[in-house]
């Protein structure tokens, strides 16, 4: 743990640890567009949706060996721990960044930085507001206007006909996106994991998967906008 | 060549700077910028008006002394140069030029388009040597060095410290510095014995000296007038990587 606190306090050991967290919270954000895409699936037999099922199963998992629900606060208590970890560095750097670059040039010239590079500050500020949104919305219900726990199918598609929700959706989306692209890449760089195979190929692959993230997560909510996922 | 100079004057750490507009005239495209700056400093002279200090020392690219941000760029717009190598002849008659000094915490501006870089220094002497004694050279292939390593090293060792890394970085970061002094020494057999001690204390001082975190932009790298790659700074995370797994304290200095 000393060790820990001891390479915390460099901003290479910050960085470190912006990476670690960075990716369980990437590993979490592919089982989630790889689970939200059961809502493609046709109803159960008996009215409920293998959306409604798959949500009771992480519920239950794991039960009677651990309490109901027990694996599932576990894991969220992870991802909250990562999050807090992630959002804490990366204020901390930031304002040390501030302070290094006390002026701008008179002329800026940013052909060098790179779209993603350049909002990954903006872009995580977007992410982490759209996630309190989304758990109000999906998770709890206080910010969806016929939440019915339980019914995760239903509750989906009533939210996405909204088309300002559908839409704010897909932007976060895509910011998200454009984070985990810069993200991806320059992980190679903070961890230090790099020979030249790693350094041909990190480039496309962060640009595909983060692709393959957003047209993935955003397939949910332009089928319900064209109704092609419609309530039974 | 006829010219419109905005450059920022500052007469002391303290004092708060500005642009000043100057019209040049009677520039020759085969002129260095330098040379550029030493007619307008004669036209100023004769004017009676105080010249503008910029830093220069070997005027051929290798000392790092003649650092300034031209146009938005550091070194201006040509690649793997510094200033004192930039032509006039990649300007046109009638341009308007910016110029300014490296901003950042780190590097205080003394004067005009000066600044302090002692901070360099403190980085590279809270680890950037080895510790050997000198005496008399042994035999030049008594240890052996693949070439590749020796390639990777020299590379690194190209570094002349002027700074544009810091200038162009937006967190006025000086990692990519401080990973050249590193690695040309973590490349070499001599440089093992104190490596990873060597990159827990060096980012350590980078951090002290003010200098900002590294966010992988890659500017710096853009504007490094030896082509310095931002792959050795994965190099220095990993070192400070395993230097804190393998408990290395940093040495208080």
């Amino acid at each position: 743990m000393r060790r820990v606190l001891t390479l915390y306090r460099s901003s290479v050991g910050k960085k470190i640890m912006m990476a670690v967290s960075g990716i369980l919270l990437f590993g979490f954000i592919v089982g989630h567009m790889v689970g939200n895409l059961k809502a493609f699936q046709s109803h159960n037999g008996d009215g409920t949706h293998p959306l409604d099922t798959y949500a009771e199963f992480l519920r239950e998992v794991g039960y009677p060996l651990v309490p109901e629900g027990g694996l599932l606060w576990a894991f969220r208590l992870v991802l909250l721990a990562a999050v807090g970890v992630h959002i804490i560095a990366a204020i901390q750097l930031w304002s040390g960044a501030r302070t290094a670059r006390p002026g701008r040039y008179r002329k800026e010239d940013s052909q060098v930085f790179s779209y993603a590079s350049r909002t990954m500050r903006w872009g995580g500020v977007i992410v982490a507001v759209f996630v309190v949104y989304h758990i109000l919305h999906f998770t709890t219900g206080h910010a969806h206007p016929d939440f019915e726990y339980g019914r995760v199918y239903d509750n989906l598609v009533i939210g996405f006909q909204n088309p300002l929700v559908a839409g704010f959706y897909i932007v976060a989306v895509g910011a998200l996106c454009l984070h985990l692209y810069h993200g991806l890449w320059s992980v190679f760089t903070t961890l230090g994991v790099q020979n030249r195979r790693i350094d041909r190929i990190r480039r496309p692959l962060a640009a595909a998967i983060s692709v393959i993230l957003f047209l993935g997560f955003t397939s949910v909510p332009l089928a319900v906008l064209t109704r092609i996922l419609t309530l039974p | 060549m006829k010219l419109k100079l905005h450059i920022w004057r500052q007469t002391s750490p303290r004092s708060k700077g500005d642009f000043q507009a100057y019209d040049l005239d009677g520039v020759s495209p085969h002129m260095s910028f330098l040379d550029m700056l030493d007619l307008l400093n004669e036209q100023i002279l004769e004017e009676g008006g105080e010249p503008v200090a910029f830093e220069h020392d070997c005027r051929e690219g290798i000392c790092g002394s003649c650092g300034m941000v031209i146009n938005g760029i550091a070194h201006g717009p040509e690649k793997l140069i510094t200033a004192c190598q930039l032509h006039m002849r990649t300007f046109k008659d009638g341009d308007e030029i910016w110029i300014e000094p490296w901003r950042a915490a780190a590097f205080p501006v003394i004067k005009d388009l000066v600044v302090e870089r002692a901070s360099f220094d403190r980085i590279i002497q809270a680890g950037g040597y080895i510790s050997v004694r000198s005496g008399s050279a042994q035999d030049a292939n008594a240890i052996p060095i693949p070439k590749a390593d020796a390639d990777r090293a020299f590379d690194a060792a190209a570094c002349i410290g002027c700074g544009a890394c810091v200038a162009a970085c937006p967190n006025a970061s000086a990692m990519l510095f401080t990973a050249a002094k590193a690695a040309h020494l973590s490349y070499l057999p001599q440089g093992q014995t104190e490596r990873l001690q060597r990159a827990a204390d060096m980012v350590t001082a980078h951090d002290e000296e003010g200098f900002g975190n590294c966010t992988n932009h890659g500017a710096c790298q853009e504007v490094c007038p030896k082509g310095i790659s931002v792959d050795y700074i994965g190099r220095l995370n990993r070192d400070v990587l395993k230097a804190t797994l393998s408990g290395v304290e940093v040495t208080t200095r």
